[in-house]
């Protein structure tokens, strides 16, 4: 496996753009990790690579990378990447995005890209809260739950962004935390290897906000937190619903094989060029 | 499209999306909207026949938004609004700010909010020139006849490469939806403008760094040259900045290549001003009337000429400026509350009388009105 050095050597602008924003101990690092040795595992070459984000602290991850990288606005994301992978399908489209940024002001862009199944890899960091502007409650804050605009509790219930996006007709979801490493590459390589939407949904830890509001604890405390309540799925569809209560299940939760829209598309062009004659005589 | 010029009944927005196609755009992603619709209709079935793609998105926002990614991609594209322009709005800021080309077209109804969605308005002047956050060049172009939409349309897409900026096409509704016999040329007659490209190996381009002309080359994603995109204010290598010095070159530099295009920018026609003592100053559907005042009044031997707009922003001042010396009096008349009227009396400074005439009940403003209101001043 590649090394920690090897890896900032060959995929990071090293020379430009670090030291980076995140606060110390936030796991997004451990997810763009994650995504480099998936990338680095797959033998993608970088030129074919476009990164694409929106805003928020997850949404940084692409100016450190050394790809295609296109930082967008807030929610955004899915939509630029849908017209970017339209016009060059021959690039592998991977999109970063936070839990606000996707399932909040961007919400309707992420549940129109699942249904359209374009080919391309959504990553949503979910840490459970706002962290560039200070620890606001988001969608997938738990009931309960701490913010800096809910001291008293979250009275909102939370988005299930897995069961979410599988609803929404996305072709593979897989879903595991910044502590599972090793999953989370693996995962990520499944998800980009498939032709079609995917998702992984990573469950990530903000020490500085969520674990400071809601007591808990630091990056260590957090990060063990996430290896206790991950279930893998196979073990989990032997528990009754009383046990999986507060547990996360983790693996591919979704992966079928269903027509993908630029190879539909290719499909439109040739029929249209084939009614229309001769086809583009003026071109 | 045959070889040679033809001749077609149009549609205005027909017309708009003729132009697009002649002009080289490729991608159109849209929200079906009145009074726009059309477009989309047709670059449904006529982009994939040149290859090209057509999407319809989930809202105008994403509209705007896979228009911008895939020029990034590459490819020329444009997308449609009408009240939708207000959607818009985001991420036309962000296309000013990265300078990636594109074109809206926007045609206008009566507004504000759903207000008059079948009838002509013009009252989305100032939102096209301030409607995104941020100071930012914008080049607004508005067609006042069915065959002028397609040439406003080539170089709309035109101006977008040239300057990697937005363009935004200002239809109203009465142009949009009007149809004439026009002429349309070979697509081989037609001038379009390519971006500029970089050229040097992948190692020495600096995506932000400005030619003479004050346009950096566009590298398209997937071409060899990895470079980052952001909404953030950025250096001329792209990343993001705080420095005060480097914030001040990117938002200056965006302002200052659309301030070096401005007299090419600008177009303008004039009817009848050599001896004019009265001018009308009219853009999109305000210029029929117009003119048709025009040819009466001058039968009543009043000395009325037209300054007609076709570009709206950047303001072209020279063009009243050079005629103000000779006029008296100034007259606009305009589908709003008096939004360009505005313009001309800042550029005016109290030289000729500057009157207007307004609707915004869905109504027209006819040549009578306009005779009436030109016999007024000119008595």
């Amino acid at each position: 496996m590649i090394s920690n050095a090897e890896l900032v050597k060959k995929y990071c602008r090293h020379n430009k753009k670090f030291p980076h924003i995140w606060c110390p101990g936030c796991g997004n690092g451990i997810i763009l990790s994650g995504l480099l040795r998936a990338v680095d595992g797959l033998g993608l070459r970088k030129d074919e690579i476009a990164f694409v984000s929106g805003i928020g602290c997850s949404s940084r991850a692409p100016v450190y990378v050394d790809f295609n990288t296109l930082h967008t606005t807030h929610g955004r994301a899915l939509a630029f990447a849908t017209g970017l992978k339209l016009a060059k399908p021959e690039l592998t489209v991977i999109v970063a995005t936070g839990d606000g940024d996707a399932t909040a002001i961007g919400g309707n862009h992420l549940i129109h890209a699942c249904r359209r199944n374009i080919d391309m890899t959504t990553i949503i960091f979910n840490n459970y809260i706002y962290g560039m502007t200070g620890g606001q409650y988001s969608p997938t804050t738990p009931h309960g739950a701490h913010g800096s605009t809910c001291r008293a509790g979250n009275i909102e219930n939370p988005f299930n962004i897995s069961a979410l996006v599988e609803a929404a007709g996305a072709s593979f979801v897989a879903r595991t935390t910044s502590y599972h490493v090793m999953q989370l590459q693996d995962l990520i390589k499944k998800a980009i290897r498939h032709r079609g939407f995917a998702v992984v949904e990573v469950i990530t830890h903000c020490p500085t906000l969520y674990g400071r509001l809601n007591k808990a604890g630091g990056a260590p405390e957090m990060l063990k937190w996430q290896r206790e309540v991950a279930v893998p799925k196979n073990k989990a569809a032997k528990m009754s619903p009383e046990e999986l209560e507060g547990r996360i299940v983790t693996g591919v939760l979704v992966e079928k094989e269903l027509p993908e829209y630029c190879d539909l598309y290719d499909e439109i062009i040739r029929q249209a060029r084939e009614k229309a004659g001769r086809g583009g005589e003026n071109e | 499209m045959k070889k040679s010029t033809q001749y077609r009944l149009l549609q205005g927005n027909e017309a708009a999306a003729e132009g697009a196609l002649a002009a080289g755009v490729r991608f159109f992603a849209g929200y079906p909207i009145t009074p726009s619709t059309e477009i989309a209709e047709i670059l449904s079935v006529r982009l994939p026949e040149l290859g090209g793609k057509f999407i319809q998105m989930e809202d105008e926002i994403g509209s705007i938004a896979a228009v911008i990614g895939a020029s990034i991609g590459g490819v020329k594209a444009t997308a449609t609004s009408g009240p939708g322009f207000s959607l818009m709005q985001e991420n036309l800021g962000y296309a000013c700010l990265t300078e990636v080309p594109l074109v809206i077209v926007n045609v206008m109804r009566g507004g504000p909010s759903t207000g008059l969605p079948t009838s002509p308005s013009q009252g989305d002047v100032m939102q096209a020139r301030w409607g995104t956050h941020g100071d930012h060049p914008i080049i607004v172009l508005s067609p006042a006849s069915v065959a002028e939409t397609f040439h406003y349309m080539v170089k709309a897409v035109n101006f977008s490469e040239k300057y990697r900026n937005p363009v935004i096409m200002l239809m109203d509704e009465v142009i949009g939806h009007m149809r004439a016999r026009v002429s349309l040329p070979p697509w081989s007659m037609v001038e379009t403008v390519n971006r500029i490209i970089p050229n040097m190996p992948p190692e020495w381009y600096v995506p932000y760094e400005r030619t003479s002309m004050g346009v950096p080359p566009m590298a398209s994603f997937g071409s060899g040259y990895r470079y980052h995109v952001t909404g953030l204010v950025h250096d001329e290598q792209g990343f993001p900045t705080g420095k005060s010095s480097e914030a001040r070159d990117n938002i200056m530099g965006i302002f200052k290549k659309i301030e070096r295009g401005f007299r090419e920018v600008c177009l303008v026609d004039y009817h009848r001003m050599e001896d004019a003592e009265h001018a009308i100053v009219a853009y999109g559907c305000m210029v029929l009337s117009a003119m048709s005042a025009i040819e009466e009044l001058r039968d009543d031997g009043i000395k009325v000429g037209l300054i007609k707009l076709g570009t709206l922003w950047p303001f072209p001042r020279f063009a009243l400026e050079h005629y103000l010396p000779q006029l008296k009096t100034i007259l606009v008349p305009e589908l709003n509350m008096g939004q360009i009227y505005r313009e001309v009396v800042r550029v005016d400074m109290g030289r000729a009388a500057v009157e207007k005439i307004n609707k915004i009940n869905g109504e027209l403003i006819t040549p009578d009105e306009i005779i009436k209101a030109v016999r007024g001043l000119a008595r």
